[in-house]
Order: structure tokens, then sequence, then C-alpha cells
């Protein structure tokens, strides 16, 4: 067993795991924080997207003693006081789901997108979500629902929709 | 799938994890970002009996100027790799490639050191990192060894690396105010590349004075296209003199034959492709 020390949506963990367990796997079978969801085995689909440290990552190609004394944000993280990030508001007034599988993935690669460009254009959006798999929507929906998200999230935009402090994107 | 048991360490130096690697005997495995071990693991394509992570070695990670080399930590992440000015100014070409590779989050995670010493034929940095001359540095029980890029790549998923041996640095030498642009053409999102061309250009006057061009997935390893190479220099960049050189693309390959292409599609694509890139590095 090894030991791991992590902050997982603002929240102190310390646990012993085996070696093996997948990062995933911890938060969702060792937290419950279930709503990152597993969806291939091949580290394509990027339905298991988490950040850790600021960054998106897949949680199923990291073993959870790998974030060790790391900080780490899940979907769940990500509403404040009961309201909803820009990025799950815009989800949901541009449609960008149909059966919800990809949801929590693509919006945390969504929102680590915007930390490194807020105001993509479509291409740009895109190639950010290009570890993301969405067999549902065509990705229509889901470019608008990004590209929507980066105008509330614009500095200068009103207040009560700047993004609510969560680690988003690279640097 | 969940990976089979192992043990695990992270060791703090090189020292200790070339002595990790030691005690580990032939059934260890280095852990560098794991972007490609990690899916191994999980589909028990392989059961190391324990892992060794070199994610706790800060000398691992970083850009730095050394001499007349711009030298790179083998645990770089790609993300660091391709936002580094270093890099941008004096191998713009590696920056090109990496940004083709996978996904924002596998470049998060996957590091220029894992890459390289994993050594897949379809990876995208084994061709820049041929065609720019890098140098591998590998540290041992004896001590650290350099090994040139030509001698680094020896065939399909295997390097100059030996057992209990760890690549710690690549470095490269300068190419500042070279032209340069990475071909990649694969099919879909996060696809390896079926073809792709690494081309870096020193051009004085309309003139191409130097070249150099690397080729992905045509061989067991990356592929020097010394024969466009020589064809380029001293001919003017435009694209009928480009597309001549590129013609030579395919001397000493021998691409292979998948499910994603057949070898003389490959030499075909081998063939545009360098024509592409090479115009697309003259601007």
């Amino acid at each position: 067993m090894a030991e791991v020390r992590v902050t997982v949506d603002g929240v102190n963990y310390a646990d012993d795991v085996e070696p093996r367990t997948l990062l995933v796997q911890y938060l969702r079978e060792r937290l419950g924080k279930t709503g990152t969801l597993v969806g291939c085995d091949t580290s394509n689909c990027g339905a298991c997207t988490v950040h850790l440290n600021g960054q998106s990552v897949k949680s199923c190609s990291v073993l959870a003693v790998q974030a060790d004394g790391g900080e780490v944000t899940t979907i769940e993280g990500l509403a404040r006081d009961g309201k909803l990030h820009p990025m799950q508001e815009a989800f949901n007034e541009c449609h960008g789901l149909q059966c919800g599988y990809c949801t929590p993935g693509m919006i945390m690669a969504a929102i680590d997108l915007l930390g490194d460009n807020p105001d993509p254009d479509e291409q740009e959006v895109r190639e950010g979500i290009e570890g993301n798999l969405c067999r549902c929507t065509g990705y229509q929906n889901i470019v608008r629902a990004v590209q929507s998200a980066a105008q509330k999230m614009r500095p200068g935009a009103a207040a009560e929709q700047a993004p609510a402090p969560v680690a988003g994107g690279g640097n | 799938m969940i990976p089979a048991k192992f043990d695990y360490v992270r060791p703090s130096s090189v020292e200790d994890a070339v002595e990790a690697l030691r005690q580990g005997g032939e059934d260890a495995k280095i852990l560098a970002g794991g972007q490609s071990l990690l899916p191994v693991l999980r589909l028990r394509l392989a059961a190391p009996s324990v892992i060794i992570d070199l994610g706790g070695i800060p000398e691992l990670r970083g850009v730095r100027e050394d001499g007349d080399r711009i030298a790179i930590g083998a645990m770089t992440p790609h993300h660091d790799v391709m936002r580094d000015d270093l890099v941008k100014q004096h191998v713009a070409l590696l920056g090109q490639a990496t940004e083709t590779v996978a996904d924002p989050q596998v470049r998060h995670r996957g590091t220029l050191g894992g890459a390289l010493a994993h050594a897949d034929p379809a990876g995208d940095l084994g061709a820049p990192a041929l065609a720019l001359d890098a140098e591998f540095v590998i540290a041992g029980s004896s001590g650290r060894r350099t090994v040139s890029a030509a001698e680094f790549f020896v065939d399909y998923f295997t390097t100059a690396i030996g057992e209990g041996e760890i690549l710690t640095e690549i470095r490269f030498p300068r190419y500042t105010g070279w032209k340069s642009h990475y071909e990649k053409f694969n099919r879909t999102a996060q696809a390896w590349s079926m073809v792709a061309v690494a081309a870096a250009l020193k051009v004085d006057g309309g003139t191409i004075s130097e070249a150099r061009v690397g080729l992905t997935n045509m061989g067991t390893t990356p592929i020097r296209a010394t024969g466009v190479e020589q064809a380029l220099v001293g001919q003017p960049a435009t694209a009928d003199a480009v597309r001549a050189a590129a013609e030579r693309a395919t001397e000493g390959t021998a691409a292979p034959s998948d499910a994603d292409a057949a070898a003389d599609y490959r030499e075909h694509l081998a063939r545009v492709l360098t024509g592409r890139a090479v115009l697309a590095a003259a601007g």
C-alpha cells in the first residue's frame, strides 16, 4: 500500500491505496466522486477528465499515487454556493449534450482550454476538446457552448457571470 | 481494466532511480508521464513487478541553455516544451511537432523523454530529434553517457538505452533563425501519424543553404531523408524545386503496411508531405 494525500474539490484527504489504483478509481470508489465517469479502456474518450494541479488530465491514465501532494478539481467542485460554473450553464443553455455521458469530461477540458485561450475561434475549440469524444451531438452545440461560456467569462462580463475561482488551464 | 499488482517507488534523485532499477531487475519499468505506459498496464499488455516513477526528480524537468546547446530534461511535459521560449527561439521544429501529439490532456502529462524512450515509430518526436541532431544523455550505474540521435533509435520500440539505464536529458544544437514545419497526416482526432515529415531550413536570400528533414512512421525508427536534404541545398525555395527534391523522400525507407495504410500509399504520402512541409517551412 502507498499513502496518497490530495486535495479534491477543496477538501483534504489522506488514504492508503494500492499503487495500481487509478486516479479515477480513487475518486469514484474511495471518495464517492461519481460525477467523473469512465468511458473507455484506451485513454481516448476523455470522459474521466479532471484538473490536476490546474491542468486537465485523463484520470484513467494517472495513478492515484502520482497525484500525491496535488490538488484535484472534478466536475463536482465547479459549482459555487449552488450556482453552476458558467461553462456548466452554457452547456445547459446551448444544449451541449444529449446522453450526457461525455459532459463532465467535456466541461473540464473546455475550462482548461479557456484558461489557455480565453477567446478561441471555432477551430481552436475543436482542437482544444480533441481529447474528448462525444457520440451523440456531432459537437456542434458543444462548440457553441464553449464559445458562449468564453463570452460570459471574459473580463468585463457582468459580475454575476464571472468565472468561479477554479483551476482552469495551464500556467 | 485495472493494472496487475506492482510495487511502486518514487526516487528523488537520478542516482536513486538507477539503484532502484538495478534492484528491480528486468521486471522493473520506468514511469515517466505514463501516457503510453498506463494504457499498456490497464490492457495488461505488460505486468512489471515494480514501477519506478521519475516524477519526484526535479532535476529532470525544464528547459535550459547549456553553452551552445538547449538542454531539455527528460521529464519535461509536452505542454511545457511547446510553450517554452527557448524552444520557440532555437528548436522551433520540436515545439511544432509536440503541438501535434495526442490531445491537451495527454500533453499535460506526457513527457519528451518518455515519448522518445518509448520509441514508437508512429510517435511524432523522434523525427525532429533525429533531423535536428539531438543528443541523448543516459544515466547508469557507471555514470552518464551521451549518444547521438542517429545511434539512439535502434529498432521498433527499441533505443540505445541499456538495461539499468535512464534517459535524463535531450540536448539540441541551436537552430536560431531557421524556418521549420511539422506536417502530420492522420485521419481522426488524437490519431497517430500515418506518416509525418519534420522539416527545418536555413534560407538565405531565397536560396536554401541548409536543410534537415526527418520522417515519422516510414520504417521501424525515425528516418532522416538525407537525399531530400542534399537535393534542397542550393535550390530556390520555390514549389517546383521543392517538389522535385521531395521525390527523393522514400530513399532508404521501409514503410510498414498495416490497417491504416499500405506501404506504397505511405511512400506516396512521404513525397507529398515532404513537399508540403518544406514549402510551409519556407513560408
